[in-house]
């Protein structure tokens, strides 16, 4: 054994290497997207600062006539998307690490991806009522 | 500890020292503190969905929430949801270097760590300042 050269088996084939699937069937699709998400997250929340300073002790009057515009609305909408769906990918990722037992882990899981797009759609339908 | 072989079969599986034995390099403290703080985050959406959906309801609902969120409690909230802010967002563009391929060695990433705890405390200080001073 030791007189042989380290060498790794490779088990995949080469196709399956080139779609990025591993042993888990779904590849790195979901390491991927926490990352897309991460990366529309550094300017998104850089605004969504910005803004939150700028409507530090407004009005709901205030609050109306800023997301009215084109801007703040569209930005928004994103910015709740890329948070939920990236605070879903991450959340999932700690309670697979820590979570133990079965039932708890998936139902963890499931738990938080319900609420997540709860969330996210409550989200929505208030920055469309109050955009409109 | 028992866990499943690869064939399904239950084995009891070695233990390695758990987390007390070991020192707290910086680059440990900031890969938990990434972990904590996005938990924490993830709790933060609730405030912004209290607050949007307010906002999209009625007045009244609206200045319950900006009451609550100057109320010591409520700034509390505020201060830890800036904090986590921050620091996630200068820890997770630290792991997009390193999936960049960047950064690896450690005088490398024992620097990046602590930068990323001072770049958080620098713009905690100047956001609250300026919100102070705005607000």
């Amino acid at each position: 054994m030791s007189d042989r050269t380290p060498h790794v088996d490779m088990m995949r084939s080469p196709l399956g290497r080139a779609r990025g699937l591993g042993s888990a069937r779904a590849g790195a699709a979901h390491w991927w997207a926490e990352r897309i998400t991460a990366l529309a997250l550094v300017p998104l929340s850089l605004w969504f600062l910005c803004a939150v300073v700028r409507l530090l002790g407004a009005s709901r009057q205030d609050v109306v006539s800023w997301m009215a515009g084109p801007l703040p609305i569209v930005l928004m909408i994103a910015l709740v998307i890329a948070t939920f769906h990236h605070l879903q990918l991450g959340l999932r990722v700690v309670i697979e690490d820590y979570v133990t037992s079965d039932a708890a882990r998936i139902g963890g899981v499931l738990l938080v991806k319900g609420l997540s797009v709860l969330l996210a759609i409550a989200c929505i339908v208030s920055v469309l009522r109050i955009g409109f | 500890m028992v866990a499943r072989n690869s064939d399904g079969k239950l084995i009891a599986r070695p233990l390695s020292p758990h987390l007390h034995v070991y020192r707290w390099p910086i680059s440990m403290a900031v890969s938990i503190g990434h972990r904590i703080t996005g938990v924490g985050l993830g709790i933060g959406t609730l405030l912004l969905t209290w607050w949007l959906v307010a906002a999209a309801v009625s007045d009244q609902a609206f200045a319950t929430v900006q009451w609550f969120l100057a109320t010591p409690i409520g700034l509390l909230l505020l201060f830890g949801w800036t904090a986590s802010l921050w620091f996630h967002f200068f820890a997770g563009i630290r792991h997009l270097v390193w999936d960049a391929g960047y950064g690896f060695d450690k005088p490398h990433y024992d620097r990046s760590g602590w930068a990323v705890v001072a770049a958080t405390v620098v713009a905690t200080v100047v956001l609250w300042a300026i919100g102070l001073a705005v607000w």
